[in-house]
């Protein structure tokens, strides 16, 4: 990077300069994989011990014997492959709705422009003002007795998928991106004949596979990561993600089990972060700062 | 883009009677009949975000208000006033709720809010493995808040946890980390701060790399020190960035619920760990008191209003 920074680059040249920033380096680079992989190195170790050693005084830095079984049986006690099969469907459920909702509404208030459109959007980025923990409980009492259709969503997977919707947030950054998709370049397809539909699908979607990716990506890992609602609308164990029944589990296996399990469940996440890292991190940096 | 042709045009044949350009040409050629076509394409297009947006977050925006307001008993509503809030106000737990939220916060900021900052500014000198470093911040937050909590606890725990095993390398006496309410919020900042420092991470490294690199050079010709520098010049350059972290932060971390629920299952030891939202989902979920939970809500919502106003304006200040 030729950017200058704090240390001035003459300063970094120069033999002691240049003895002094190795040594940091180093030592950031050894503190930094300590601090951030050894929970981690602690959390796979653990779950190949035996129960014993999981929970002897002082803990053993490695394993005096490996037990891979522990996570075969962590798959097996904690039935993970449903949790896992539930929080799929729900995740990847919650990104179609989301894709097809929220896409339709960006699209909607950055190109199509209807009456009453500002306020709507003003609406919906108020929401974002509203702290979110506040909201649960009169969402939650929503969700029993949803209003005019009168249906109860709990343990249904719409309790998961349709709150998903409601991301200001990522309505945002979708309107965002369109605001910046030239007009001319519309314009010149609804000259040929081409409706708001194919508009959006022809020429809109394709010029704004990044955003949709990040998009995407923060939809899955919300509903992956999310804890306390459905912790509350899904009850029933056989509809629970893996973040809820980790922890309703968590007090009836052996330790050894629930750091196996633990490392099963973080899989999935860190897979997609090692694989969409630039995505994210991009992502992250462009949305979040202007958040 | 079309203005200079429209205004060229305009002083060729002046008498050509002008349209409005408030949409796509294509669309408002003709008249009242087609206005209307295009907005219930419009419409057509918001309306499932909008009833989803009605039922999951407006409609309980405007029932949270009702709610506090209301008692519910056996399946009968009525208004009560201010009853609600004398129930909360009363209830010992309160005073101690919002002060380990308001002290959660304190520390959350001088960990949460400093360490990330200064990650960033440590990995913006290296010329070499930043990529590396970045992954390493970010990873934990892509994990399951279950999952690093509960192994937290596992880290936290006084016998075989690696926290004691570590200090023990340095000769410090094992702690009692969860279990002792001297230390029991401390520790869950701790945890708290490692799942999440990594965003702010992010977005600070991107702040820094608009720090023009003239003004630490002509701070330097002024004799400036490391930490002079880091004062005088890149704290004021992202200073806008700065506080919008610092105010998301706060509006986050006064919400706290998840960290201390499974740390220390919510109240902790002698309620060092009850946090305001702990104390919403017990009236709620474990008293069935609707009514109190929401006015606790609210008392939350007011407070942390004033933040995410201060904080869109300032976001705003910071798009221009």
């Amino acid at each position: 990077m030729s950017t200058r920074t704090l240390i001035s680059p003459a300063q970094l040249a120069r033999p002691r300069g240049k003895a002094l920033y190795w040594v940091c380096f180093a030592l950031v680079v050894v503190l930094f994989t300590l601090a951030f992989l050894g929970p981690l190195y602690w959390m796979v170790s653990s779950g190949l011990k035996t129960t014993q050693e999981a929970v002897q005084t002082p803990p053993t830095w490695v394993p005096g014997s490996v037990h891979p079984e522990n996570y075969q049986r962590a798959w097996e006690v904690m039935d993970l492959a449903r949790l896992l099969l539930n929080t799929l469907y729900y995740a990847f459920g919650a990104l179609a709705l989301q894709l097809v909702l929220d896409v339709a509404a960006a699209y909607s208030l950055s190109k199509l422009r209807p009456v009453l459109g500002k306020l709507i959007l003003g609406m919906m980025l108020a929401t974002l003002m509203i702290p979110a923990t506040v909201l649960v409980v009169p969402q939650y009492l929503t969700a029993l007795d949803v209003p005019i259709v009168e249906r109860n969503l709990l343990n249904s997977p719409w309790a998961i998928w349709l709150p998903s919707v409601t991301n200001a947030f990522n309505i945002f950054l979708l309107k965002r991106f369109f605001d910046s998709i030239p007009r001319e370049l519309l314009d010149a397809a609804s000259m040929d004949g081409a409706g708001p539909l194919r508009v959006l699908w022809s020429i809109v979607l394709p010029v704004s596979r990044p955003i949709l990716g990040v998009v995407s990506i923060f939809a899955v890992v919300g509903v992956w990561k999310d804890f306390l609602w459905p912790m509350l609308v899904l009850p029933d164990p056989q509809q629970q993600t893996l973040a809820v029944g980790i922890y309703s589990l968590a007090t009836s296996v052996p330790e050894n089990v629930l750091i196996a399990a633990l490392s099963i469940a973080s899989l999935p996440t860190l897979l997609l972060f090692l694989l969409f890292q630039r995505n994210i991190m991009s992502g992250l940096t462009a949305g979040g700062l202007k958040g | 883009m079309s203005a200079p042709t429209l205004t060229k045009d305009r002083t060729v044949k002046d008498r050509r009677p002008r349209r409005p350009r408030t949409g796509p040409p294509h669309l408002h050629d003709g008249g009242l009949g087609t206005t209307l076509r295009r907005n219930i394409t419009a419409h057509g297009f918001l309306i499932g975000a909008v009833l989803c947006f009605a039922f999951f977050s407006w409609y309980p925006i405007v029932r949270e208000f009702l709610l506090a307001f209301q008692k519910t008993e056996d399946g009968r509503v009525s208004w009560v006033g201010w009853e609600n809030f004398v129930t909360v106000w009363n209830d010992p737990a309160f005073g101690q709720a919002w002060r380990n939220t308001l002290w959660f916060t304190v520390l959350a900021l001088l960990l949460g809010f400093v360490v990330p900052f200064v990650a960033a500014l440590v990995i913006n000198e290296f010329r070499h493995g930043q990529g590396y470093l970045r992954l390493l911040v970010y990873l934990p937050v892509m994990l399951p808040p279950t999952a690093s909590v509960l192994l937290f606890k596992y880290l936290y725990d006084p016998g075989y946890g690696m926290f004691n095993e570590i200090l023990g390398v340095f000769g410090v006496p094992a702690q009692q980390w969860l279990q002792d309410p001297d230390t029991a919020m401390l520790s869950v900042v701790v945890a708290s701060t490692w799942m999440n420092m990594g965003g702010a991470t992010l977005i600070y490294l991107a702040a820094l790399q608009s720090v023009p690199g003239e003004l630490y050079e002509a701070a330097e010709l002024d004799g400036a020190g490391l930490l002079r520098k880091v004062w005088h010049v890149t704290v004021p350059q992202t200073r806008l960035i700065l506080l919008l972290m610092l105010l998301m932060q706060i509006i986050a971390t006064m919400q706290v619920f998840i960290e201390p629920f499974l740390l220390t299952g919510g109240a902790g030891p002698e309620g060092s760990t009850t946090t305001v939202v702990y104390l919403i989902y017990q009236y709620a979920f474990n008293f069935n008191n609707y009514g109190a939970a929401a006015a606790l809500g609210l008392l939350l919502l007011v407070l942390l209003a004033g933040f995410s106003a201060a904080y869109t304006r300032l976001n705003r200040a910071e798009q221009d």
